[in-house]
């Protein structure tokens, strides 16, 4: 194998590996890929030559992980990638503010208000305005905190009458 | 800490010489043990939202747990992981606080002891996350924002309770006088802390109470509830003498583990 060929075969593993790494999908919320909500934390080639996905849980009990994980190591395979590893790590905790643009438009869509951005530990306790995502009416309600899932609480709009998930700030 | 019944219990855990594992083999077991009690109320709870509600701050606290008892078993380097940890130390071993082993009792039982403790905890893993330990700090991080949900779902519900029904204020009152006296092993400290603190790892919970005793008082005041007098406080979950409690727990949670050694699925 020639000096400059090595590189370039790295290189289009790592793209590969990267483009299917990004298309694995949470099993609860499934219109937001790993990549949307910042699951995704980096696909590098390891020393021993196994490509490593690097994964952070978005709540400490997240049931999705192990799914995750799985999917991820299939979704290689189908790309052509056998020797994988996928690595879980908790420092720096995963925010809502990683949410990508296009993952809050998505969520929008389905029917799940998206967090409020750029809240930070103020937004934990602050006063929540969330907008209906159905009809985009400010005047809604807090109906539980605690949602279908870890990550969302139950909202109720007052104009439209429709419940509605809210991803809640982290 | 040189009484009998303590030594007898230290004797069987292998980390004694160990002050990370022992003070991280506590954390974890706290969140275990309050994780399994409030899994016991999914089909029970009041509503179905508190069903999903009280669910969910389980599975937060047996993730933590989770972190917490891999990191314990990495620690240590003696072969045991999180489910050896778990599934395979009888009550003398584990270290939790007797607080958190507490039957769940009435809805206000619930929420009051649930208060208690996300009081406590918001502050402390706030404190944590800045521990000179990159993994316990990464941990904190993580728990701090998922308590601040507990606190405020404890708070809000122990509000409705104590200013709610002549009844329900009453069983709010009832569940905070009989708590009451098991908040002081929150604050508890003995030589596997202070050699922690010392080195920065872990912050003095003694400079934590200022704020529990704010955020208590606050909510209590909203709620017109009394706050009990201070005076004797029930000790000796931290260092493996518990409540008959325990065992009942662990005898439901271990079943499989002993049973079937190694069961795996």
């Amino acid at each position: 194998m020639s000096a400059t060929m090595q590189p370039v075969g790295k290189s289009d593993i790592l793209a590969r590996a990267e483009a299917a790494a990004a298309t694995v999908v949470d099993p609860e919320i499934p219109v937001l890929t790993i990549a949307d909500l910042g699951v995704l934390r980096a696909v590098r080639i390891a020393r021993d030559g196994k490509v490593e996905v690097e994964i952070t849980p978005t709540y400490s009990g997240c049931p999705a992980m192990a799914t995750i994980a799985l999917e991820i190591e299939l979704a290689l395979a189908k790309a052509g990638i056998e020797a994988t590893r996928v690595v879980t790590v908790l420092a720096p905790a995963w925010s809502t503010d990683w949410m990508s643009p296009e993952g809050r438009r998505k969520l929008q869509d389905y029917g799940i208000a998206p967090p409020l951005k750029n809240t930070g530990r103020r937004g934990l306790f602050g006063i929540d305005a969330v907008a209906c995502p159905r009809c985009g009416s400010a005047h809604t309600e807090r109906l539980a905190e605690f949602g279908s899932t870890a990550c969302k609480a139950l909202w109720r709009c007052l104009d439209c009458r429709e419940p509605f998930d809210h991803f809640k700030c982290h | 800490m040189k009484s009998g019944t303590c030594e007898v219990a230290m004797t069987a855990t292998a980390a004694d010489d160990m002050p990370l594992v022992q003070f991280t083999l506590r954390l974890a077991d706290n969140a275990l043990v309050l994780g399994h009690r409030l899994s016991e109320w999914c089909g029970h709870a009041p509503t179905l939202e508190e069903d999903i509600g009280l669910a969910n701050i389980a599975l937060d606290l047996i993730g933590q747990a989770r972190a917490l008892y891999t990191y314990a078993g990495t620690a240590e380097g003696r072969g045991r992981d999180e489910d050896k940890l778990a599934y395979l130390r009888d009550a003398p071993q584990y270290r939790n606080i007797l607080l958190v082993e507490q039957p769940n009792g009435d809805f206000a039982a619930t929420i009051v002891r649930q208060l208690l403790f996300a009081a406590f905890m918001a502050p402390f893993w706030r404190a944590l996350s800045a521990s000179k330990d990159a993994t316990l700090a990464a941990i904190a991080a993580k728990a701090e924002k998922e308590t601040a949900y507990h606190l405020r779902h404890a708070g809000e519900w122990l509000i409705r309770l104590g200013d709610g029904t002549e009844e329900s204020h009453r069983r709010a009152q009832a569940a905070l006088d009989e708590f009451w006296p098991y908040s002081g092993e929150l604050f508890e400290t003995d030589q596997v802390e202070r050699a922690l603190i010392k080195t920065g790892i872990v912050v003095d919970p003694a400079t934590l109470k200022a704020e529990w005793d704010r955020t208590l008082d606050d909510i209590l005041a909203e709620a017109t509830l009394t706050r009990p007098a201070a005076g004797w406080m029930q000790t000796g979950g931290r260092s493996g003498r518990h409540s008959e409690h325990l065992g009942y727990i662990l005898a439901e949670l271990q079943f499989l583990q002993r049973a079937y050694p190694g069961a795996s699925w």
